[in-house]
């Protein structure tokens, strides 16, 4: 049977889902946590506790900025000790709430049973207003705040939710471990969420190489009606909104719209778990599935960290950082950031933690361009990047964004696939933060 | 490991492993198997012409770019090489010398460097070699070695003759109907057993390569297929009308540089369209073009005028077939 996938491009980078058969571990408890105040795309949130505070697991320590915002809760108990500046994954410095741990003890309303709960009696409105609470965002790494997604916008109807389970991304194997584990859990919430928006069709688009999961979930579907799972073909990035709405529905979100548009809502599992545990167990966000992964690391594994716990923390469960690691990476290959420093905090968004070595992480001279167009063959946006970046070269924004140079996801296939290793993306990024500022410029006018 | 000496850049943080050279020395080693065959039919002159051919190219790459330009040089990266064995394939075995080293001059310091050197040229570099030297010397350009009559290095003494489609054409002229002209049997012409430039004549080897390197996925197959596609569409369609006037398909293919043009020419990337569809236009257009030339032309052979010619159109190609950028609707 031929596979479902986006209409053009794409690139299948090797896979090396080193920790795909490691059941998820719990990392334990740091004795410090530092806990980012902005976690999430959209405005910052605004702190609530200060120096001295006592603070248990669940407790909200941070309250939405603005609509487009999120609550941050606590991830341990004990005193908080200062709101330091901390360098974050973006290697800014940025506020964190620094907690001294002590004790495990957690708010009396979160319920840790692992006992599966199915009843759900709470309205639409309800269940979004929940899911804010609980400081859900998309945990896939873009992080954007879930009631946001989840509050259909006048006039526009949702026809679909899409659960994000295809996991593109080299090397992660966070999303694939929660879906064999907490199957279950995943389709109770997607039946939730197909409440709160008010839809009867949900599709689970996972990638053709999580077989396991897949099947896992084909065997519990009779109980649920309308939700759906498709296989999708191993192509990078089969997890892209955009390509992942495609694949699946067969239609474009519209250039400088939204999935809302076409009826789509797209949230990844990960989020879909969180939403199960803020519905019937009353506990929000604060931990969540992390790989730590690497060709050399002793120990590829999967662990379900507490937010704000150091990486270095991860690293040293996974095995300890080998002699030969060159560059940190948060999130995979493709897309992860580099690190700065490895005692940078886990947040909702970290997907992974990729130790890379010395010798794979070298970036290799820049030829010319040979015109082979394979970063347009690789392009699944139909984008034409060998030419964005000569007008790039020659400082020409105008022409760059009239050719749709912001249509960018940024997912790096271009440049993975450029034989003259030429950093089309570096490129592309400094266009759409110039064009950005060229629009500010134009939009005060 | 030291945590300051973290390598911290961009994304994306693996790559492809083709690189440019890798791209260059595949389509080099690609060339080999029809090198070989030559050899086979025209002896040790096909391997003088191709050395020479090549040692050139890199040589007045390496000295323009050492000396004029003040560069770092990037003979290195196989494009010079492959330049020097393209333009070698596409002259007869019994060419002199110094002809070989100023079609060299030409291909690289006109052809490719004076346009700012590799990715930059608009025409097939090599193409633009042997065109400059067929024009300026079209008696020694159109002298071929019969096969197995040269056994010197230095063959210049051997007795030549015309190729496939040289003789058709007189033919034609002269008024002869096709089934009257002794041509060489379709095995023959398959294998390379005909006069011709060194590396055109055998349709084998020049597959196994060009199968290869689609394999490889070096190359797409729109060009090749278009371009071999549309000449056997034309040449049927005139060869149904007239069989005794115009040739059948399979001459086509096989005798002169049609197989060679295809996967070897035409699909050198920096003088191809971008884009799939852009692709198949040119392979399209070198068709018909070829098959124009060869049948209409006052030139029996048609491939390279035909390569050259699309070139020239690849920047309006690909300026009209771009890809849909992702839900932006046409208006």
């Amino acid at each position: 049977m031929k596979l479902k996938t986006f209409r053009i491009g794409g690139i299948h980078p090797a896979e090396n889902k080193l920790s795909r058969a490691a059941s998820i571990e719990d990392a334990g408890i740091p004795t410090k946590v530092m806990i980012p105040i902005h976690q999430n795309l959209g405005a910052p949130s605004k702190v609530l506790v200060k120096k001295g505070d006592q603070v248990k697991v669940g407790q909200v320590i941070a309250e939405p900025g603005g609509f487009v915002s999120a609550y941050v809760h606590s991830s341990v108990s004990g005193t908080v000790s200062g709101i330091e500046d901390v360098t974050d994954v973006s290697g800014y410095r940025r506020p964190c709430v620094v907690i001294d741990v002590e004790g495990d003890e957690w708010l009396e309303e979160i319920d840790r049973t692992p006992e599966l709960k199915r009843e759900c009696k709470l309205e639409a409105k309800e269940i979004v207003e929940k899911i804010r609470q609980a400081g859900i965002v998309g945990m896939g790494g873009a992080a954007f705040p879930a009631h946001v997604k989840l509050s259909i916008p006048e006039g526009k109807k949702a026809e679909m939710l899409i659960l994000n389970g295809v996991e593109c991304e080299p090397y992660l194997t966070a999303d694939h471990r929660l879906m064999l584990e907490h199957a279950e859990e995943i389709l109770i919430a997607t039946q939730v969420l197909m409440k709160a928006i008010g839809v009867d069709k949900a599709q689970i688009g996972i990638e053709n190489n999580k077989p396991d999961a897949i099947e896992k979930f084909k065997t519990l579907l009779s109980n649920y009606a309308g939700i759906e799972v498709v296989p999708l073909k191993i192509q990078y990035p089969q997890g892209g909104e955009k390509q992942l709405i495609q694949s699946l529905m067969d239609k474009e979100v519209p250039f400088g719209g939204l999935p809302i548009d076409i009826g789509a809502v797209v949230m990844n599992v990960g989020s879909v778990f969180a939403v199960y545990e803020a519905i019937f167990k009353n506990k929000p966000v604060f931990e969540r599935i992390v790989t730590v992964t690497g060709k050399s690391v002793a120990k590829p594994c999967n662990l379900k960290v507490r937010l704000g716990t150091p990486i270095s923390y991860l690293i040293e469960k996974a095995g300890g950082a080998p002699e030969d690691t060159g560059k940190v990476i948060s999130g995979g290959p493709m897309m992860g950031k580099a690190l700065t420093l490895i005692d940078i905090p886990v947040v909702k968004a970290t997907s992974g933690v990729l130790l890379m070595r010395q010798e794979e992480c070298e970036r290799h001279e820049e030829s010319a361009c040979i015109r082979c167009g394979r970063c347009v063959t690789a392009c699944s946006l139909g984008s034409v990047p060998y030419l964005w970046s000569r007008e790039i070269d020659q400082g020409e924004w105008e022409k760059a964004e009239a050719d749709h140079v912001m249509l960018c996801c940024e997912c790096g296939a271009c440049q993975y696939a450029c034989p003259a290793n030429i950093p089309l993306l570096d490129k592309i990024r400094v266009a759409k933060n110039k064009i950005n500022q060229i629009k500010r410029a134009r939009s005060q006018k | 490991m030291s945590v300051e000496q973290l390598t911290v850049s961009p994304s994306p943080h693996i790559k492809d492993s083709h690189t440019t050279k890798e791209i260059m020395w595949w389509v080099f080693a690609a060339l080999v198997p029809a090198l070989v065959v030559s050899v086979y039919f025209f002896g040790w002159s096909a391997l003088r012409v191709s050395l020479l051919s090549i040692f050139f190219c890199v040589i007045f790459e390496f000295l323009i770019q050492r000396f004029m330009l003040k560069v770092s040089t990037t003979i290195c990266d196989g494009s010079a090489a492959v330049t020097g064995l393209l333009l070698a394939f596409n002259l007869p075995s019994t060419l002199p010398t110094w002809m070989i080293i100023v079609g060299a001059f030409v291909a690289i310091a006109i052809g490719k460097m004076s346009f700012g050197g590799l990715g930059k040229n608009p025409f097939n570099p090599a193409l633009v070699g042997r065109v400059f030297l067929l024009i300026s010397f079209p008696v020694d350009m159109t002298s071929w070695a019969l096969p197995f009559s040269s056994e010197a290095f230095f063959g210049v003494d051997a007795k030549t003759g015309a190729t496939v489609l040289g003789m058709v054409k007189e033919g034609i002229m002269q008024g002869k109907l096709i089934s009257a002209m002794a041509l060489p049997s379709l095995k023959s012409m398959f294998a390379g057993n005909m006069p011709g430039s060194l590396g055109e004549v055998s349709a084998l080897a020049l597959f196994i390569g060009g199968i290869a390197l689609l394999f490889k996925r070096i190359i797409s197959w729109h060009i090749p297929v278009a371009f071999l596609g549309t000449l056997i569409f034309m040449a049927l369609s005139f060869n149904l009308y007239n069989g005794e006037r115009f040739l059948a398909p399979l001459i086509h293919l096989l005798a002169g540089g049609a197989m060679l043009g295809a996967f070897f020419m035409a699909t050198d990337m920096v003088t191809s369209p971008m884009t799939r569809w852009g692709q198949i236009i040119f392979g399209i257009g070198c068709g018909v073009l070829t098959y124009l030339i060869r049948t209409f032309g006052a030139y029996p052979e048609g491939v390279s005028f035909a390569i050259l010619i699309m070139n020239a159109l690849v920047p309006l190609i690909d300026k009209m077939i771009r890809p849909r950028p992702f839900g932006v609707v046409k208006k």
